[in-house]
């Protein structure tokens, strides 16, 4: 792999950059693999890439069944926070922001990591009461943390109208939060995966997990069978899909989570803003679009399209928030498949069969893990038990009844 | 956004309903005897399939009555709605294969 510099710049604008080494290979499916990842979004890609350059197994291949970062990881709103209540979830998720600070330099690509802030407002008691519980605790867990008055909420935002129909009490800021590149994040995994010798393999879709004396041993694909030591499925949306294929049931309910991206105008917000209490985020991306979402759908589908009724739900807030906004474009509007579990937490864990692991349930805010996740998935595939990071996130918490209940702070924030 | 045709009332928007999930999950019997594992199936672990799904629906915004649908998870296409108590529909002949046992 040639690393990207001011010098390759220069270099390759003499040849008017015709001659970029391309980012990565096409291979063919090799008959066997030590470790086959299902699933070629952010988390699968990272697992792959610190599977190979931290844990010393690099004959791995990717799967993906359409193209790469194509499902959630490309429709997502790309906001990075650790701002959450336990301290399971603290754990993942500030492990994954640490990962973000330092990812651009180590990838030798530029994921846009732009710690920009992150702003919750609190619009009852009854928020302004669990903005006080949840920045307590993440305050006491070593991440930043700041309650900010009306007054303070108001320099940052000129813009907001602090005296809407639910007036803005107060708000709970992570500096540290804010966006990164979603595909860049993709791009950057799948170039330094690559590099370290994992197959990238593409348009190549999982239609059986082959199990023998309860022990997974290879996977059906549509480029033929792939045989494997260890397998992990990483497949967002469709992790019910692979754990049926492998004969048990999930934790999991599937439902459109939309997103809509306005018009490009100046820039206008320099943080990302979210609203639990009345059901809206927005930023702005560098190219000058507003990033907006609020919830997902009520009802189970795998349709990636959401329905009419949640975009009114989405942009009604926005404009009583913003009244500037009332007159802006909307370009796009698109839904991922977002696999939920009931208490908001993800499930990293080893399954019923043996060899078979399990990163999924991330439901409407996992691109923000996704640096994490792949790091904590991949040391403990390597290790064969999960790490200290996942271990909580078990799926055999749904029986033990030890849930990570994150309702409040994943409820809406992505 | 699809019509649903209520059972009570007849087809509605789909706005006026919300969802509730699997259908046809019945309280397990002798609860006391119950293991963690039936306890956390009975309460957590759901059908989730890409395909044909039973599931409860109710008509928040209309006759407020519970129901049952049988709706294809990829299309949104509802094949049926029948009242709660009812045997729940055969399966239409085409994914077949997709739909919960």
């Amino acid at each position: 792999m040639k690393a990207y510099s001011l010098f390759s710049l220069v270099r390759n604008s003499m040849s008017y950059h015709r001659n970029w080494q391309r980012a990565w290979r096409s291979p063919d499916p090799k008959k066997h693999y030590d470790v086959v990842i299902i699933g070629g979004g952010g988390h699968g890609l990272a697992t792959a890439y610190y599977l190979a350059t931290q844990c010393g197994i690099s004959n791995v291949a990717v799967l993906e069944k359409g193209w790469l970062g194509g499902g959630n990881t490309g429709r997502n709103t790309t906001i990075v926070r650790s701002n959450y209540l336990l301290d399971a979830s603290a754990g993942m998720y500030e492990h994954a922001v640490k990962l973000w600070e330092g990812l651009s330099q180590e990838l030798n690509y530029n994921v846009m990591f732009s710690q920009r802030g992150l702003l919750h407002l609190a619009h009852s008691v009854h928020d302004m009461q669990e903005i006080g519980r949840r920045g307590n605790a993440i305050y006491l867990n070593g991440i930043d943390s700041e309650f900010l008055t009306p007054e303070q909420v108001k320099e940052m935002l000129p813009i907001i109208n602090l005296d809407c129909r639910y007036p803005v009490m107060g708000g709970l800021l992570q500096r540290r939060g804010g966006t990164a590149r979603h595909d860049a994040v993709a791009w950057g995994y799948a170039r330094g995966a690559d590099a370290a010798g994992v197959d990238i393999i593409q348009n190549c879709e999982v239609t059986g997990v082959r199990v023998e004396h309860n022990k997974v041993v290879g996977v059906d694909t549509s480029r033929g069978y792939i045989g494997a030591g260890k397998v992990g499925s990483v497949a967002a949306g469709h992790s019910s899909v692979i754990a049926e294929m492998a004969g048990f049931k999930l934790p999991l309910e599937c439902y459109p989570l939309q997103a809509l991206v306005s018009e490009p105008i100046k820039p206008i917000i320099d943080c990302v803003v979210m609203s639990n209490g009345i059901h809206v985020y927005v930023s702005q991306s560098d190219k000058g679009e507003l990033v907006v979402g609020s919830g997902s759908d009520a009802y189970n589908s795998y349709s990636q399209r959401g329905s009419f009724d949640l975009i009114e739900h989405t942009v009604g807030p926005l404009c009583e928030l913003f009244p500037i906004f009332s007159r802006l474009r909307m370009l796009r509007q698109w839904a991922g498949i977002v696999d939920v579990t009931i208490d908001r937490s993800p499930i990293l864990s080893k399954t019923p069969v043996e060899n078979l692991y399990f990163n999924c349930g991330w439901g409407t805010g996992g691109f923000k893990a996704t640096p994490g996740s792949g790091h904590a998935f991949a040391h403990s595939i390597a290790a064969g038990e999960m790490n200290s990071i996942a271990a909580p996130f078990s799926i055999d918490r749904f029986n033990s009844g030890a849930l990570i209940d994150e309702g409040a702070a994943a409820a809406v924030a992505h | 956004m699809f019509i649903i045709n209520c059972p009570y009332c007849g087809a509605r928007d789909q706005t006026e309903f919300s969802c509730h999930g699997e259908a046809h999950i019945a309280r397990p019997e002798e609860t006391e005897k119950l293991t963690d594992e039936q306890w956390g199936d009975y309460i957590f672990f759901r059908q989730n399939p890409k395909g044909l799904h039973y599931e409860r629906w109710v008509h928040s915004h209309g006759c407020r009555r519970w129901f049952n649908a049988l709706r294809n998870t990829v299309t949104d296409e509802i094949f049926a709605t029948y009242k709660v108590g009812e045997a729940r529909p055969v399966l239409p002949e085409q994914n077949a294969g997709e739909a919960p046992s």
